[in-house]
């Protein structure tokens, strides 16, 4: 891509020094996330996804977390060099974060208005009566009825969805060039999750900004995401735009992923899915980090970790034998047995 | 929470009324006690004035409503006078120690590592010592004198505080209200006070409201002990000390002296209780969590 990259991850490794020894979350990331894109970030549990974005924000907790090598420049700036207190102005201002519940993610004994209101007077110099009327604006723009009532509530008051609203409203109020959503739907029901990652689609319109979305569903990467990066055990092993991720998964994780979720249009009598689950992060394998799981992992993937290799025009896969799965797919065959996974 | 509503919760539970039906009668006695009882002598009204020399007490008659304690002090300018005393005692030596407590439970909590370390185990070498025994100790190191007691007191009185509040602090800091707070760009003493203190100060509030009473009795028993106020001082505990050799009467008639035990024990008892029941109370008013 030609545009310039809002943020841009090199080699990031953020490892926590925990008594029974080093865990290696997130073991040399790269990616870059342009202005008004949205970027999604899938993996299962553990996979170092979360770890991540809160080292963007640098709100990984030290000790015993580190961010241990590594840059992240955002427009130019080495967040992972900047003091706490340069931080605190990028924080909210440039960078805002939603998090996954969005019932403990308000203080329960202020309304909703006051922690609107406060985090607009942390950043801009505004009195309480213009930072007020903002606050009533905000929720208009969530879309939450009634704002000049709903703003005088408490948290406990408001339904879930609501409260996602509200936490969007009060991560949106001083316009930030990039939001981080850490599975900001995981906590709501399906119908809710398709409005509010509507209501997300629509602002990052109108704002301008770029996303970045960490999920383990790769329903709502697909919904929303122009870009995904596919992570396992602290690495990205696929790396690509959503449509060709969908279309053409090159690693063999990805492609188990892909398998595992029901789709309307093909009629199979069972799902495949992935066997095993994510090695310790104590104690990763040698080689690539997928091999205890990986059907087709054989020789040179238990010794040398295959690198992201760019495969044609920007599609970037961390897999010794992607060529050899083509050939299968190409085939039609399998390469995961079934797990009796009932459809 | 509005004002209005948490006093009509308060009016409607019959324990906490009654609670604070006499906590209300104490402010009025504490308030009004220069025309209850008018001093003797503008310069010392705390001093009890003698009805004369008589070591014996004397039951209550014209003049001394409550009688006369032994060596002829006015019982019922005492206990007037003593109100005072004991708002005194539990308003500053509650709200100094709460205030030490508060401080070293959410420093101790909110940064954690060493500095959590060092600030409890100084807690626990002042709990290690027996509460009584050590304001006892500190008070005569320091001298005799009403003053002296309360700074023994609050040297004494924050630790259960400060680990009340550490917990507290645990729980709430790794809510997920304050990462986002943080993740806003909100500065250490605004997520302190704001988010943390606000969260935690309810479990704190209602301990203080039991402190209030029992610093009171310990205030007395020190007097009681001898180390409190000085001879003569309008104070319960002092009250308590003068009945101490005629807590029983003479052969024969063992209540003969019942006033000088009676009328100050009940004074203290029903203070201490007054503020546990409004204590109890507000634990279930004031918590939103509750609502």
């Amino acid at each position: 891509m030609s545009k310039e990259a809002l943020v841009e991850v090199k080699n990031l490794k953020t490892y926590f020094y925990t008594e029974e020894g080093v865990v290696k979350a997130v073991d040399g990331v790269d990616y870059e996330i342009y202005p008004g894109e949205t970027l999604g970030i899938v993996g299962e549990s553990g996979c170092g996804k979360s770890v991540t974005s809160l080292s963007i924000m640098r709100l990984v907790e030290s000790p015993p977390g580190r961010i241990e090598a590594g840059e992240i420049n955002f427009k130019g700036t080495d967040l992972t060099k900047l003091s706490e207190k340069e931080m605190r102005k990028i924080r909210g201002n440039d960078i805002s974060m939603i998090f996954q519940e969005p019932m403990t993610s308000l203080n329960p004994v202020y309304t909703v208005g006051d922690q609107i209101i406060e985090a607009i007077m942390l950043h801009k110099q505004v009195n309480r009566k213009e930072a007020r009327r903002q606050a009533i604006d905000m929720l208009q723009k969530v879309g939450i009825p009634l704002p000049e009532q709903r703003v005088d509530e408490y948290p406990h008051q408001l339904s879930g969805g609501m409260r996602q609203r509200v936490m969007i409203a009060m991560a949106l109020s001083c316009d930030p060039q990039l939001l981080i959503a850490d599975e900001p739907t995981t906590a709501l029901d399906v119908t809710i999750q398709a409005q509010i990652l509507e209501l997300m689609n629509s602002l990052k319109e109108s704002y301008g900004m770029a996303i970045m979305m960490i999920t383990h569903d790769l329903g709502v990467i697909a919904e929303v995401s122009d870009r995904v990066a596919v992570m396992y055990a602290g690495k990205v092993v696929e790396y690509t735009d959503v449509d060709t991720l969908f279309d053409d998964p090159k690693h063999p994780y990805t492609w188990g992923l892909m398998n595992s979720i029901p789709k309307l249009d093909k009629d199979v009598d069972r799902l495949e899915a992935i066997p095993g689950s994510v090695p310790s992060p104590l104690n990763f394998p040698e080689g690539c980090k997928f091999n205890t799981r990986c059907p087709l992992a054989e020789g040179k993937c238990f010794d040398i970790e295959p690198p992201l290799e760019d495969t044609d025009g920007g599609h970037m896969v961390r897999c010794w034998r992607y060529e050899d799965l083509e050939e299968i797919k190409k085939r039609g065959e399998r390469i995961y047995e079934d797990r009796g996974v009932q459809k | 929470m509005e004002w209005k509503e948490i006093l009509t919760r308060l009016l409607k539970n019959k324990l906490s009324l009654f609670g604070l039906i006499i906590i209300l009668f104490f402010v009025l006695v504490a308030v009004f006690a220069p025309i209850l009882a008018q001093p003797s002598s503008e310069d010392e009204p705390y001093q009890i004035p003698r009805a004369g020399w008589q070591v014996e007490p004397q039951p209550p008659r014209e003049g001394y409503p409550f009688g006369t304690a032994q060596g002829s002090y006015d019982i019922f300018y005492g206990m007037v006078w003593g109100t005072r005393t004991a708002f005194r005692i539990g308003v500053i030596v509650v709200g100094l120690s709460s205030l030490i407590g508060i401080t070293i439970g959410t420093i101790s909590a909110y940064y954690g590592g060493k500095i959590d370390e060092f600030f409890m185990r100084i807690t626990d070498v002042f709990m290690s010592i027996p509460f009584l025994v050590a304001a006892m100790v500190l008070t005569t190191i320091l001298g005799k004198g009403l003053d002296n007691v309360m700074i023994a007191l609050v040297t004494f009185g924050w630790m259960s505080t400060a680990r009340l509040m550490r917990s507290q602090v645990l729980e709430i800091k790794n809510e997920e209200f304050v990462q986002a707070s943080i993740a806003l760009g909100a500065k250490d003493h605004r997520i302190i006070f704001k988010h943390i203190i606000a969260n935690c100060i309810f479990p704190v509030l209602i301990q203080a409201f039991m402190k209030m009473g029992s610093m009171v009795i310990t205030a007395s028993a020190l007097s009681f002990l001898g180390v409190g106020a000085p001879q003569g001082y309008a104070d319960w505990g002092q009250m308590i000390t003068f009945a101490r050799d005629w807590i029983l009467g003479g052969q024969g008639s063992a209540l003969k002296y019942w006033y000088t035990v009676v009328i100050p024990g009940a004074a203290i008892m029903f203070f201490s209780l007054s503020w546990n029941l409004l204590g109890d109370a507000f634990r279930d008013i004031l918590d939103p969590k509750l609502n």
